[in-house]
């Protein structure tokens, strides 16, 4: 079973010949039908993992306690709103921008961080675990309070992500095919009037005209692209070139690669440029935060800026949507000094 | 199209009517904007907003013709028990439909969403959506009347599906992930991420498809693959239902046939 679960490894020390991805049928499958949904080929070096799915789990050769933790930790993963009000402050699951379960390709697949962390992280500054990262998205993409670090329900979520590493060696020397939300490259203009007609036309029938998105019995159904319910102003998505290669390869859901670059970049650049929850490094002045972020993040958002529609100042307010505080005690530095 | 819309702009009533039955294939009011003509062609579809209805009729030149003679979109369950007499052959007194093993199944209407209800009715109507069994019927409907037969089995209580209960527990387990998981190995999303939990609808586009009977939910998936039906909006059913093989619509259409209905 956790053969077939093969990670293509073309290390500098195993010079495997490059055929080695083609000859394993499982894997030449598993890329062939993501390029007949118009996702790039690897290319030679890329590292490809087929992170295994929960039926591999009911089949995996592991103790029952494991398995039992695992699911929890995809519970939480793909049902993360079962801490609404307590670590979650928005209408947000994790499956909601990671999308396939955490497992997909191009829609910033969570396994990587198992096997690349602890790691130095440019956006904190400073050497991460996997526990970190996890609370980098409660924090930020959740509009929320981490799980406390070591805590049963942070134990199962990184048991989550590990098991869906399986079988990839830890620090891999290979770039990985498919991590992040690879964005198309950006277009010499970018325009917000086209980019609401575009998220009009192929957006609004889900994600509502206003960027509410839809709930329905407790649950969420369509996140929140925007507004006080959706993630704040330090999620990674609001960098343009990330909501741009999310858009890109995950939206319309169900059609993948169905918009072209530009549209995706100027419907990324409509979105970004709504209101959202605070950013919880916020100095209390939105200037000076966008400075003090700006060379690790907000170069790439609009955090600061004026919108050019109506003049706004786009992140001057201290509205931090549900969420009854600004910063979670968790977001701090350290120097290992 | 979405009834509450109008009844809080009532001024507009007419209207917004003459619009929808003009550029009925979708409610994008970008497009109209641009040409009534090449509005006919889109199948996109959205829910309009009562603030952007100046610029619409500003630009097909309605908005200074005044008076033009109502033709209420609001359904009245009540009016709409009285048309359902012709119904009741094929959707059955309590709404159930039926489950016809190898031969056309009547779908349950029961409890599904009015607006989701009375846009099937006009779109078979337009042939937008093609029934030769429901032709003759709805031709004897006017838009009063889709809305108020629409409004009538939206409120009846929604009734169990047939033709998944002989199924085998394999068959059913692989139609259960579809419908809760998806197959992302051949991104088939999750049934349940567009019809919302439990399957069991979500708003006023995306129609319940737990408790349906078997028979009709695999005959509108192979309709969707082979193009037959295509008036969903923007493709969102089409290009997943190409995805699916036979024995996968098979074994979620046996699933969801076993699930549990509730509103919607
Ligand atoms: C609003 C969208 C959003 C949500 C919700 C979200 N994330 Fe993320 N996540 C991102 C983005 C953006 C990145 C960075 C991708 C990149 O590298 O460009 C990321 C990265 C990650 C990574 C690192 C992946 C790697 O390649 O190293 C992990 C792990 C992760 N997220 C876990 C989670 C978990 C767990 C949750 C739920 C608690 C979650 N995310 C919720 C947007 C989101
Ligand atoms: C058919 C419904 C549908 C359509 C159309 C759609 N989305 Fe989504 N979108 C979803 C769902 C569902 C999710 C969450 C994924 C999940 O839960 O599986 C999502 C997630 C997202 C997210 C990440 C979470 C958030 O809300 O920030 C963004 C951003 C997003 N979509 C943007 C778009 C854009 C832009 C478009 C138009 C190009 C679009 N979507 C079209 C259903 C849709
Ligand atoms: C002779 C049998 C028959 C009669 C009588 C009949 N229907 Fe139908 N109806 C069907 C069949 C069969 C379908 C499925 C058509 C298809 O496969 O697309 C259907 C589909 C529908 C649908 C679409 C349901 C959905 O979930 O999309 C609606 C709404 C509907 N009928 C309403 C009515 C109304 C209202 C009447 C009476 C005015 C009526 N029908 C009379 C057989 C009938
Ligand atoms: C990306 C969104 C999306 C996904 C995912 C999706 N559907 Fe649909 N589905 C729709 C929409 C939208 C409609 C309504 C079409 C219309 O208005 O005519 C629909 C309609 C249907 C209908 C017709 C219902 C009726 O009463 O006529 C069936 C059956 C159906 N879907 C089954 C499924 C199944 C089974 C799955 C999972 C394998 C699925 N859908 C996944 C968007 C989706």
């Amino acid at each position: 079973m956790m053969r077939t679960l093969l990670t293509v490894t073309l290390s500098g020390c195993v010079m495997l010949p490059v055929t080695a991805a083609a000859n394993d049928d499982k894997t030449q499958a598993y890329i062939d039908q993501l390029t007949a949904m118009g996702f790039p080929a690897p290319n030679e070096n890329q590292l490809v993992h087929i992170p295994p799915s929960m039926a591999d789990l009911e089949e995996a050769d592991i103790h029952p306690e494991l398995k039992k933790v695992i699911r929890r930790g995809y519970g939480l993963f793909t049902n993360t709103q079962q801490l609404r009000g307590k670590n979650v402050f928005n209408n947000m699951n994790c499956s909601s921008c990671h999308l396939g379960e955490g497992r997909m390709p191009f829609s910033a697949p969570i396994w990587p961080a198992a096997v690349t962390l602890p790691g130095y992280r440019g956006k904190n500054g400073h050497v991460n675990n996997l526990e970190e990262r996890i609370a980098g998205c409660f924090t930020y993409s959740m509009n929320g309070q981490p799980l406390e670090y070591g805590s049963d329900d942070m134990l199962a979520l990184s048991a989550y992500h590990q098991w869906l590493a399986t079988g990839v060696e830890m620090y891999p020397k290979q770039p990985i095919y498919g991590r992040g939300f690879p964005a198309p490259e950006r277009p010499a203009e970018l325009s917000y009037t086209n980019g609401e007609k575009l998220y009009q036309e192929n957006c609004a029938v889900c994600h509502g005209e206003n960027g509410t998105g839809l709930r329905f019995d407790g649950h969420t159904v369509f996140p929140a692209p925007w507004g006080d319910m959706s993630n704040n102003w330090g999620a990674g998505i609001v960098r343009l070139h990330t909501a741009a290669g999310f858009i890109k390869n995950n939206m319309p859901l169900g059609q993948p690669n169905s918009l072209t670059d530009q549209e995706a970049w100027d419907i990324a650049f409509y979105m970004d440029s709504q209101e959202r929850p605070q950013d919880p490094r916020y100095t209390g002045d939105v200037k000076e935060t966008a400075e003090k972020f700006g060379p690790t993040f907000h170069k790439h958002s609009m955090y600061g800026q004026v919108r050019e529609s109506d003049g706004k100042l786009l992140g001057d307010h201290d509205n931090t949507g549900d969420k009854p505080f600004l910063k979670p005690d968790t977001v701090r530095s350290r120097t290992f000094d | 199209m979405c009834i509450s819309i109008f009844a809080f702009r009532r001024g507009s009533l007419a209207l917004l009517t003459f619009v929808k039955q003009e550029l009925r294939p979708h409610y994008g009011y970008k497009h109209i904007t641009i040409s009534a003509k090449a509005y006919l062609f889109r199948t996109r579809e959205r829910q309009s907003t009562v603030s952007k209805l100046p610029v619409i009729l500003a630009a097909i030149g309605l908005a200074t013709t005044a008076g033009i003679a109502s033709a209420a979109v609001s359904g009245d369950p009540q009016n709409g028990k009285e048309v359902a007499n012709l119904c009741v052959a094929c959707h059955q007194a309590d709404g159930s439909g039926k489950h016809i093993e190898g031969g056309e199944s009547w779908p349950r209407l029961a409890g599904l969403n009015a607006t989701y209800l009375a846009k099937q009715l006009r779109d078979i109507k337009d042939g937008s959506r093609t029934s030769p069994t429901m032709m003759p019927f709805v031709n004897m409907l006017d838009d009063q009347k889709i809305a108020d037969v629409a409004a009538y089995y939206s409120q009846l209580e929604p009734t169990t599906g047939e033709g998944g209960n002989n199924a085998d527990e394999a068959l059913l387990k692989r139609g259960e992930q579809l419908a809760e998981r998806g197959d992302w190995s051949q991104y088939v999303v999750s049934c349940m991420s567009c019809h919302g939990p439990g399957n069991r609808g979500a708003g006023d586009v995306f129609p319940g498809i737990a408790g349906q009977h078997a028979g009709y939910i695999e005959a509108q998936l192979k309709s969707w693959k082979e193009g037959t039906r295509k008036n969903d909006p923007q493709d969102l059913m089409g290009s997943i239902a190409r995805r699916m093989s036979d024995t996968d619509i098979h074994a979620v259409a046996v699933w969801l046939a076993t699930q549990n209905t509730a509103s919607n």
